[in-house]
């Protein structure tokens, strides 16, 4: 059996059974039991929206805390781009990376410039690329999962293009361990994630190479100490001559990845279902003069991700003001670049493998039988959907019940119609009631 | 022995109806998923689907797609009302099309369908009455 780490873990003590982390959840993964939210580990793909949903907070991200790093000699904070877009408009990133030196990082490095050159990479890439089109973004770890888990026919359109993180984690690592003399294993490099999928990428890369990257921080996590820490700031540190710059500050935003490439026919798709109906397509062997598709598990990119602070419409607005001022002048050189991807800089080995929902059952004889079994129960069940029995759909519970996870008597309108037949009084469900449990055809059955 | 394992579903496709266009496919798909069908296969089928889909949407009032999945193999069966095939030996060859200015705008009737459901079934065989419609099965192996 497949071992999984998740994104998010659920705090049994603090969950409540709402089901609103079910009602969410993409892939319906999620089942309450016994009047608790519980993960099926094999559908799970990362992508947050549960712990976003859960009004009590009981759906934990599985990111790091300050206290994990103690271990090592020197931490540096290399945070997502996204975290330039969560100030007020004056303070730039230069401000913010000051400012995470001030609140215990021994330094803190831009993603920013790795991320022109990891933007330069892939268009190298898509311009000497000759196979089938269009080509996938593999930077959210989120859709990644959910190549890996329902398309495994489009792994192989997924570019093996590291990420900017990993890029820069790596080069940050090398020469930090020049300039202090420390062994490689003494220096933590910290990213500042924007959502808990990228955990995963660090812990479990796809492609199961080890990452750069020793554990991430949520920017949530660590905003409000970081906001106090650059209103305390004197004006000299601030005003320290601005070094971030180029277009890989538009890497936060929807589009914004697209826009950085040279490469003409690209688009941007955010949000699990749209991202689906693309693939889907993709699939079926459609869209295959566009060239290249990044897709976010987010409806507006890494700047919506469930583990920032601002509104994600307000962050995109600051991003893209940060990019009119200071996008346009680039951080790396393109020539040097394309040396270093002649050189495989930049790319990733290994095959990304599939990793399908298990199936109704290992023989496929009995999967048929069974699937055959699940429609016969669906069509006996009321097809609302109201996720009172804790399945998210009546299909889902169909399911759960031939798989021997629920029982018939688990669905409350079923339950409610048999209740009525046996006192022979439809008329006690109000009329409303009758309409959804079937309560009036009951009544009509019963006068024949 | 006992009676082989067997699935089937129906489906209704409206003609024309683009919003749900290319649902029935999807859902296949997902079924095929859920048995633990081999992907490589299910790409087949869905493409085969899909294209037997659009034809109905295309080109006929109405139709309906029945799949029914043994361990040995997938069948579907595509029945339309519509106009029917005059040619059924001309329309499966690549690049031969009926199909109206409007629907070339939207980015189908290039001459492909029926070559591709060819190419991605294991058995295709088509039937079309003029006036009446046409009926197609599809049958995929693992």
């Amino acid at each position: 059996m497949e071992q999984y780490f998740h994104s998010v873990r659920i705090d049994r003590e603090s969950c409540t059974g709402r089901m609103a982390c079910m009602k969410v959840c993409p892939t319906q993964a999620m089942r309450v039991r016994q009047g608790k939210a519980e993960i099926l580990e094999d559908r799970c793909i990362d992508c947050g929206e549960c712990a976003r949903a859960c009004p009590h907070n009981a759906i934990i991200p599985q990111t790091s805390s300050f206290t994990d790093f103690s271990r090592f000699k020197y931490i540096i904070a290399l945070p997502s781009p996204v975290l330039y877009g969560q100030f007020r408009k004056d303070i730039l990133p230069g401000t913010i990376l000051a400012g995470l030196r001030k609140i215990g990082f021994d330094d803190a490095c831009d993603v920013a410039s790795a991320t022109e050159a990891v933007s330069i990479a892939v268009d190298e890439y898509l311009s000497t690329y000759r196979g089938p089109l269009p080509l996938l973004s593999p930077f959210c770890p989120t859709i990644v999962r959910l190549i890996q888990a329902r398309y495994s026919n489009l792994i192989d359109l997924l570019i093996p293009i590291d990420s900017p993180m990993e890029i820069a984690a790596r080069e940050v690592r090398n020469k930090k361990t020049k300039e202090l003399g420390l062994r490689r294993e003494e220096i933590g490099i910290i990213y500042l994630t924007p959502c808990p999928a990228k955990m995963v990428a660090i812990k479990y890369p796809p492609r199961k190479r080890a990452s750069h990257i020793d554990g991430a921080i949520a920017i949530s996590d660590i905003y409000y100490p970081l906001v106090s820490a650059i209103a305390d700031m004197n004006n000299e540190l601030r005003e320290e001559q601005e070094l971030v710059r180029g277009i890989g500050l538009s890497w936060p935003v929807l589009g914004g990845q697209v826009s950085s490439l040279l490469a003409e026919s690209c688009l941007a798709v955010g949000g699990l279902s749209d991202v689906e109906r693309m693939l889907e397509e993709i699939e079926n062997g459609k869209l295959g003069d566009i060239q290249y598709v990044d897709c976010h598990a987010c409806p507006q990119g890494c700047c919506g991700g469930s583990l920032t602070v601002d509104n994600a419409y307000v962050t995109r607005s600051k991003i893209l003001g940060l990019v009119a001022r200071l996008g346009s002048t680039p951080c790396q050189d393109r020539e040097r670049i394309r040396e270093l991807y002649q050189k495989n800089y930049f790319s990733l080995p290994g095959k990304i493998p599939s990793r399908p929902f298990a199936p109704l059952d290992k023989d496929i004889a009995k999967a048929i039988e069974k699937r055959k079994r699940i429609q016969e129960t669906y069509e006996t069940l009321p097809q609302i959907n109201c996720g009172a029995c804790g399945a998210p759909t009546c299909l889902s519970f169909a399911e759960d019940m031939v798989l021997e996870r629920a029982a018939c008597e688990d669905c409350v309108v079923l339950t409610a119609r048999q209740a009525c037949t046996r006192a022979s009084a439809p008329s006690a469900l109000s009329t409303n009631l009758q309409g959804v449990t079937g309560g009036s055809q009951l009544a009509k059955d019963q006068k024949l | 022995m006992s009676e082989e394992p067997l699935f089937v579903q129906r489906f209704e496709v409206g003609g024309r109806d683009f919003v749900s266009a290319g649902k029935a496919s999807t859902t296949i798909k997902a079924i095929l998923r859920e048995i633990g069908v081999h992907p490589a296969v299910i790409r087949r089928a869905a493409i085969a689907c899909y294209e037997a889909e659009m034809n109905v949407v295309l080109y006929a009032r109405k139709g309906t797609m029945e799949l029914r999945v043994t361990p040995k193999d997938i069948r579907i069966t595509v029945e339309d009302e519509g106009d029917g095939i005059a040619d059924v030996e001309l329309a499966m060859q690549e690049g031969y099309s009926t199909a109206p200015d409007e629907i070339r705008e939207m980015g189908f009737g290039a001459g492909m369908g029926l070559p591709n459901i060819k190419k991605n079934a294991d058995t295709f065989t088509i039937g079309s009455v003029v006036g009446k419609g046409t009926t197609l099965e599809i049958v995929i192996r693992p």
